[in-house]
């Protein structure tokens, strides 16, 4: 594998960036593979990636149905943060950020991780209440959280209108001055790099159709459609499919999946200095580095795997978007796009062992995978190698939903996060 | 947005007009209170959610304000048709 460096970069610049080499072979599959990882997103990608280098299993292929990283990892709003309200929540999100934190130097792979703040405002007594408990519950868990006036909230995001009779006032703002973005294809791309050159085989174009089990009712390995590849061990990172691959290993899942839409803007001069979210009227925006303004909208109502949704959804958040920031009512919207969450009962993933044997999961991250990419992947890998979970991932079982210990970031945040 | 046909209105109406309520003919249990955690976890939490044909509820909330339930392909989004609740599962 090439390293990148500024060297490198000089040194291609004289044949015209014409002789880079290829990142990662598209590999024809094997026989059989010591662990096969069903997604090739930024999480499944990342499964293989640590699989190879903290546990040494490199005997690894992840397979996709698609292309890499055509999923939710290119679909999201590529927010980055870790100010959840339940302990377990805390401890998993932002296991994820101390991992975003190194990401770059350790891929050699420039994820443009960048620590712009996740300013949350608040425009009711009921949204300052909850934020402060928040905040508190944060700096309790370690994780860094504060609450700003209105006038700090202009000052940190001066597009912001606080205006007292704005439609929806601000009161207040919960900040995280570690969230951000990151670039979330050079995530995939990032890690896909890394693993094949650790040996892992990426194969992609291959939908998995079926998992086949012995008579012990452990997996054998799954058929696809370029025929059966055996393996003891399967994770599956498949988001918005993931009930239906587990129905091919005869599993039933307290998942639903709904469409999830996003948009860009025209590009424009560097004008969003952070990332701003307001969850009561359901407004997400940043500015990429391209600069074209990031808006993320909600779901649709019913559940769909069209990854597309409708425009009334859309409609909706620009409202918002255009009320609390005034200056973007003229703006031009370019791109809108969906994509397919996979979302629990209580909001919370599920990542950990299933009741059959060598078959794992990690699901249910509903509209908030992103963020989590380099955690989940981790803990997904650690779960695989040890076929028990990390003390991080151990309370987001399956079983949760018949033994009732929920971690019900749901009822916390009330609204889709 | 959807365009959905009410069986008690006999129209086509907008989606905006409608309220999901979620996967159809889960009939809550009679006597809660003799169920295994398991069966109360089915009932409560376990969903299909097929890729394809699904049976489900909508509440025509600005309009007549009544339940009925549909079929709706969830690849195409397209519905194959609406009954009234109550009408076994087509």
């Amino acid at each position: 594998m090439m390293r990148f460096s500024g060297l490198n970069l000089i040194a291609q610049a004289f044949s015209g960036h014409q002789s880079w080499p290829e990142q990662w072979p598209d590999k024809a599959p094997k026989a059989a593979y010591d662990v096969i990882i069903v997604g090739a997103g930024g999480h499944g990608l990342g499964a293989a990636y640590y699989l190879a280098a903290k546990y040494g299993i490199t005997n690894v292929a992840v397979i996709e149905k698609g292309w890499l990283g055509g999923g939710n990892t290119g679909r999201n709003t590529t927010i980055i943060r870790s100010n959840y309200l339940y302990d377990e929540s805390a401890h998993l999100y932002d296991h994820a950020v101390k991992l975003w934190d190194g990401l770059s130097q350790e891929l050699n792979y420039n994820v443009m991780y960048s620590k712009r703040g996740v300013l949350m405002l608040a425009h009711n007594v009921h949204d300052i209440q909850s934020f402060k408990r928040h905040i508190h519950a944060n700096r309790l868990n370690g994780v860094d959280n504060e609450w700003l006036s209105p006038e700090e909230c202009q000052a940190y995001c001066p597009p912001l209108d606080i205006s007292p009779n704005a439609r929806h006032p601000v009161l207040g703002g919960a900040l995280q001055r570690r969230g951000g973005t990151a670039r979330h294809d050079s995530v995939a791309w990032g890690y896909a790099r890394k693993a094949t050159a650790l040996g892992v085989d990426i194969i992609q174009n291959c939908a998995v159709t079926g998992i086949r089990r012995g008579p012990d009712g452990a997996v054998l390995g799954v058929e696809t459609e370029r025929g059966f590849i055996g393996a003891k061990k399967i994770g599956v990172s498949a988001a918005g499919n993931t009930s239906v691959v587990m129905n091919m290993a005869g599993l039933q899942f307290p998942l639903e999946s709904y469409p999830l839409q996003a948009l860009v803007s025209e590009p424009v001069k560097p004008i969003f200095p952070c990332v701003v979210m307001s969850n009561t009227v359901h407004a997400y925006i940043s500015q990429s580095d391209k600069g074209e303004l990031v808006i993320g909208a909600g779901t649709d109502q019913y559940t769909s795997y069209s990854q597309r949704g409708a425009f009334h959804i859309i409609e909706h958040t620009l409202a918002a978007i255009c009320e609390i920031f005034p200056i973007f009512t003229r703006m031009r919207m370019l791109r809108t796009w969906g994509g397919i969450v996979d979302v629990t009962p209580d909001r919370s993933p599920i990542l950990g062992k299933t009741p059959v044997q060598g078959l794992y999961v990690n699901c249910g991250w509903g509209t908030g995978g992103f963020k989590a990419t380099p955690g989940a992947a981790d803990l997904l890998a650690h779960t695989i190698a040890h076929d028990a979970p990390h003390a991080i991932n151990a309370p987001f079982t399956l079983d949760r939903f018949r033994n009732g210990r929920m971690i019900d970031e749901a009822a916390a945040a009330a609204v889709a996060h | 947005m959807l365009l959905i046909h009410c069986p008690y209105c006999e129209e086509d109406r907008p989606e905006v007009e409608f309220v999901y309520g979620g996967e159809a003919h889960i009939a809550r249990p009679l006597d809660p209170a003799t169920l295994s955690d398991e069966e109360w976890e089915h009932y409560l939490y376990i969903r299909r959610n097929p890729r394809g044909r699904h049976h489900e509820r909508w509440r025509h909330t600005h309009g007549c304000g009544r339940f009925f339930n549909a079929v709706r392909d969830t690849v195409s989004d397209r519905f194959e048709q609406t009954y009234k609740a109550g009408e076994p599962r087509k």
